[in-house]
């Protein structure tokens, strides 16, 4: 057994693909760049390869560090690791900035290089569909005609479903964590809210704001605070920020008074330095569009008819933005559909942020579920 | 792999291969992974506790994690060939409601139950005592068991429902029939299988 550990340090590539990809929108990116990180080795047999799709705001940086005082490590490094759940000494794990996205594949904040400037809001919107079919293109370039496993949390839980749709016999397992079948009208009204916090930033200027030299940073602040308020549980923001003001009497303005207020900001503030406005507009209504019973009549059922993978499918018990009823409603239509599938419910506390959280029974199972996998390798 | 529990033994036997299973209570899987293997069934196991859930991950179990007591509403009728529950139904909330449940959902039902009406128990109720047997490990105060029922009980609630006994076995104390429990059931039978159709 390895003493589970980080990856280290990891570097990232950027790799160019040359062969235009159709958009569902109807337009045609006629090349495109995706940054990516790969841990671990892929076997002679090519038939390791675990796929990790990220969510609203992750990246190709899931696991490790960029230099040996880098003190923020990717996103998933608890998971992903020698001797983690997802274990780099058993499989080679790909992870990527999905197109669209802000940290280096092409997308609104990148050149467009017919025009010399930035795409900004002439990036085309996309699709779950549009995503997964860029990744099959990066399985090509890697030589993985199958993936042992795609695996994703949330919005990543989609594009590891959609997998299963469209290209049954390039995926083995297909681990949905956190996810829904689709958003709900709450879901989508939380996006909205925050897409018109963007787009009525005076300083979003239709979304041509790199030109001007400004950050529409209002509006992508008061995004990502909305966004915080849904990812944790009223409990979880209960223990963590209390109710108490933070001087002895109220001061009667709009300061700062409570705990959760400056974690908002923070969290607000913060994010506008690291994210691209369009990109957050672009992944929200990627989300609202992901929808695969109606590209099948209506029917979930018909939906995952021709899959032939194997679900895990993963739900957080205080998760109240994708609750677990909407995991189960993945689980009761594969059931129906007659393929192979487990669903686990974890007691957590956080809400929908605990699928980030290394809670020992989640681990546990993702463990035993890969592990089962490794040992399975044609 | 360990040998299968003789209960289990004992309804693994009674299934077709190739039929489509859903085993409620399921534990770490061992009747699933068992029939998966010997008799090509393909099913599902429904189980709420985490470390059994974990255990049928383990070995490759289909299983969804679920509390029997709220019922099988994610499944259609007729899903499946058998539903199977062993040593569950005495601990749920309404074991009647589940049974038609599991009626609607699977063609054949297969239950099993520890019998109340064993020699061992009547003999610690006449003595005053609840029972302490070795199908019945825990005390009063601290038993998951809240519907107990004898063979002759379970048998009425049977007819009262129109449901047909379409099998029957009662297993000793070893987990084996014997010519005693086959002559006295609800005295000697330690445990009771039952197969039902509608």
């Amino acid at each position: 057994m390895t003493q589970p550990r980080s990856v280290g340090v990891v570097t990232p590539q950027k790799i160019s693909f040359d062969t235009p990809l159709a958009l569902d929108c109807g337009r045609t990116l006629p090349r495109y760049e995706l940054m990516v990180e790969t841990y671990g080795r892929l076997n002679a047999a090519r038939s390791n390869a675990v796929l990790i799709c990220h969510a609203l705001s992750g990246d190709h940086h899931a696991a490790g560090i960029y230099s040996e005082d880098d003190r923020k490590p990717g996103w998933w490094d608890n998971c992903i690791g020698p001797g983690l759940p997802i274990d780099t000494e058993q499989f080679f794990v790909v992870s990527l900035n999905n197109l669209g996205g802000c940290k280096g594949s092409t997308g609104p904040n990148t050149i467009n290089v017919e025009t010399g400037k930035p795409w900004g809001p002439n990036f085309p919107l996309l699709t779950v569909n549009d995503w997964v079919r860029s990744q099959a293109a990066l399985a090509d370039h890697f030589g993985i005609a199958t993936w042992a496993a795609v695996v994703g949390g949330s919005l990543g839980g989609m594009q590891v479903q959609q997998w299963a749709i469209e290209y049954p016999a390039r995926i083995r397992h297909a681990i949905v964590i956190a996810s829904a079948p689709e958003l709900s009208a709450q879901n989508i009204a939380f996006n909205e809210i925050a897409r018109q916090a963007i787009l009525s930033d005076p300083e979003f200027h239709g979304g041509h704001f790199y030109e001007h030299g400004v950050v529409p940073s209002r509006g992508l602040k008061l995004a990502r605070m909305l966004g915080h308020i849904t990812y944790l549980s009223d409990a979880a923001m209960r223990a963590k920020f209390g109710v108490e003001l933070k001087a002895a009497t109220p001061s009667f303005n709009f300061d700062v008074e409570f705990e959760v207020e400056s974690y908002l900001r923070h969290q607000g503030q913060s994010f506008v330095e690291r994210f691209d406005a369009n990109t957050y507009l672009l992944m929200t209504k990627a989300l609202d569009y992901f929808d695969p019973a109606r590209d099948a009549g209506g029917d979930l059922v018909n939906a995952y008819a021709k899959a032939t993978a194997q679900f895990l499918v993963i739900a957080f018990s205080s998760d109240w933005r994708f609750s677990p009823a909407r995991s189960r409603e993945i689980v009761q239509a594969l059931v129906a559909a007659g393929k192979e599938v487990s669903y686990v419910e974890i007691e957590s506390e956080l809400g929908h942020d605990d699928f980030l959280m290394p809670i020992p029974q989640y681990h546990r199972v993702l463990k035993n579920y890969l592990d089962r996998i490794a040992g399975q390798q044609p | 792999m360990s040998a299968l529990r003789p209960d289990l033994a004992f309804i693994a036997e009674w299934i077709e291969p190739g039929q489509r299973l859903l085993d409620l209570g399921c534990g770490d899987g061992a009747l699933l992974a068992h029939l998966a293997q010997h008799k090509q069934v393909r099913g599902y196991g429904l189980e709420i506790d985490p470390d059994n859930v974990s255990a049928c991950i383990a070995r490759g179990v289909n299983v969804i994690q679920a509390d029997l007591d709220e019922g099988l509403s994610d499944f259609g009728d007729a899903a499946f060939d058998v539903v199977v529950m062993t040593q569950a139904l005495q601990a749920l909330q309404r074991p009647d409601a589940a049974v038609a449940e599991m009626l609607r959902v699977g063609r054949t039902v297969i239950v099993t139950f520890p019998n109340f009406g064993h020699w061992r128990v009547r003999w610690a109720l006449a003595r005053g005592a609840m029972p302490v047997t070795p199908s019945l490990p825990e005390q009063w105060f601290n038993t998951p068991n809240i519907h107990l029922c004898t063979v002759a009980d379970f048998e009425s609630l049977c007819r009262s429902r129109g449901w047909r006994i379409t099998d029957r076995a009662l297993l000793n104390q070893a987990r084996q029939g014997g010519w005693l429990s086959r002559l006295l059931p609800n005295l000697f039978g330690e445990v009771a299988l039952f197969e039902l159709a509608r």
